[in-house]
């Protein structure tokens, strides 16, 4: 389908729009709706990718183009080519493997490759009962700020409880 | 635990808990959902395993579902166990994506009795934990999410690096893994053509905004799915937070909106909701776009307070049970598209009759 602004170029953003409280589709090429400063709000995050990475590709003469495609993880054996087509990686090795070609995709997706997520509760016991108590102040907190001072109590003694219990072991399971 | 269609039966025939038109701004905010991305170490990621290691996947997330105390209760459906029309039920209540109900790989899902908690195995990640609430409570949902999720990861051994965070499939889940969104309900911003102008600011703060089912859906009954979209460089918490603050921003922009309509157009605002309503109480033969879209207008009416409506839960109870597969489970058998439509039909309007004969007895 051609886009329906230049009428030349295939239409690769689609999305809804609302005039008068009746719905109609629009398709456009990426740069119509570059120009035209449309947004996309049902686009898929696999097309997000690919436009990124044919502009990284744009950027390469073809023999580093061919060099890159052939990077291969050496655990589940993804070529960074078949990456670049499914905008998948393939294993956690992948993001390893492929760390120079991925590190400026991170950074181009989310502003920032720095990592602030929680740590996962199997580090060990303590550790998750720091979470956990990390956890419920945060809640204390919220519920003071919203003056729900009963379930804040409530917490509070879950607080307590915790705090006078004797560190556990670290379990793990399959 | 029950396992298999027992527990199928019994999920489906009660409605969804989360969509009990209740919580914080339910006038507005249908509901609040998190999601995050998960993956185990050692076993490559659901499109590159081999079936035997999603099998792998699958009994041991089982396994730890088992002792998780978020998941007290809990019932696991095998998508290989179930028919297309099963897992499409799931799909239409939101449970299930569309990538995990096409059930032809060892996929599952472990649902918590309350459905407020529930895990899909092996959908594009390995594990993909969901929390839905009612109403506007992104931080209420994170901490169940938060815990839930350290309930599983006590026995699950995550893919995580300390420079990225959780390792997904796509790299535009990589770090936090977190989706928080909110499914909420802008008539009078849609009515008054000032959508376009809130939508394009919340994208311009970072959010992301798509239809009723998610990715590729289409608008519809002007409800809308508001979503973080970074997932690296900010903590779950920020992400939190700045959905919250986000959405309460639209929040008062439709509250103002709906003043606005309530002042310069009271009559036309009354007439086009009980109109509305007449429509689905009174119909014969209805699609289920058509019924988004009436449920819609009568909602608005529903949460301005309009006397005699029918109540909210009931209007997100129809949302849902006049889908398709909901549709033809109930009748006990497929239906062509026509024969849908009257079924339909006389489902909303015996919903909606029981509705009235509620309220007429509590008056």
């Amino acid at each position: 389908m051609l886009c329906q602004i230049c009428g030349k170029t295939a239409a690769s953003v689609h999305f809804t729009e609302i005039h008068d409280n009746k719905m109609s589709e629009i398709h456009v090429c990426e740069r119509c709706a570059e120009e035209k400063g449309l947004h996309t709000p049902a686009r898929k995050h696999k097309f997000d990718i690919a436009d990124l990475l044919a502009d990284m590709v744009d950027s390469m003469t073809t023999t580093e183009e061919e060099r890159v495609g052939h990077v291969q993880c050496p655990n589940c054996s993804l070529l960074y080519s078949q990456f670049r087509e499914t905008g998948r990686v393939g294993c956690a090795e992948c993001y390893n493997a492929f760390k120079f070609q991925l590190r400026p995709l991170l950074r181009r997706i989310h502003g920032s490759v720095d990592c602030k997520a929680k740590r996962p509760a199997h580090a060990g016991g303590d550790l998750s009962r720091a979470r956990q108590l990390q956890r419920l102040h945060d809640e204390l907190q919220r519920l003071v700020e919203h003056e729900e001072f009963e379930r804040a109590a409530a917490v509070r003694d879950e607080i307590r409880k915790l705090q006078a219990e004797p560190p556990e072991p670290a379990e793990r399971a399959g | 635990m029950n396992t298999g269609p027992q527990g199928f039966a019994e999920l489906v025939s009660r409605p969804s808990p989360w969509l009990n038109g209740e919580g914080p701004f339910a006038g507005m905010v249908l509901s609040t959902r998190i999601r995050l991305a998960r993956n185990l170490s050692g076993v490559p990621f659901t499109h590159r395993a081999r079936d035997e290691q999603l099998m792998g996947v699958l009994s041991n997330v089982e396994r730890a579902v088992k002792t998780s105390s978020a998941f007290a209760n809990s019932i696991t459906l095998h998508m290989s166990d179930m028919s297309g029309l099963e897992r499409q039920v799931l799909v239409e209540r939101h449970l299930v994506s569309h990538e995990l109900g096409d059930g032809t790989r060892p996929r599952g899902i472990a649902i918590a009795a309350d459905e407020k908690v529930s895990v899909m195995i092996n959908e594009e990640d390995h594990l993909r934990l969901q929390v839905m609430a009612p109403g506007l409570q992104p931080a209420e949902a994170w901490t169940m999410a938060d815990g839930a999720d350290d309930d599983l990861g006590r026995s699950l051994d995550y893919a995580f690096s300390d420079e990225i965070g959780y390792l997904t499939s796509c790299p535009t889940n990589a770090g936090t893994g977190l989706r928080a969104s909110v499914l909420i309900h802008l008539p009078a911003l849609v009515l008054l053509k000032d959508i376009h102008q809130v939508l394009k600011s919340v994208m311009q703060v970072g959010l992301n905004v798509r239809g009723l089912y998610g990715e590729h859906s289409d608008v519809m009954g002007n409800l809308f799915q508001v979503s973080n979209q970074t997932t690296l460089g900010v903590s779950e918490r920020d992400s939190i937070e700045s959905l919250e603050r986000v959405t309460r921003r639209i929040i008062d922009m439709e509250e103002r909106a709906r003043e606005r309509m309530i002042r310069d157009a009271r009559v036309q605002l009354e007439d086009k909701v009980w109109r509305g309503y007449g429509e689905l109480r009174y119909c014969r033969s209805i699609s289920s776009r058509e019924v988004i879209e009436l449920c819609s207008v009568v909602r608005m009416g529903a949460a301005l307070g309009f006397p005699g409506l029918c109540p909210l839960r009931v209007l997100n109870e129809l949302l849902i049970v006049t889908q398709p597969a909901h549709l033809q489970r109930q009748f006990g058998s497929e239906m062509t598209p026509a024969e849908r439509n009257v079924y339909r039909a006389r489902l909303v309007r015996e919903r909606l009759e029981a509705a009235e004969r509620t309220a007429g007895e509590d008056a």
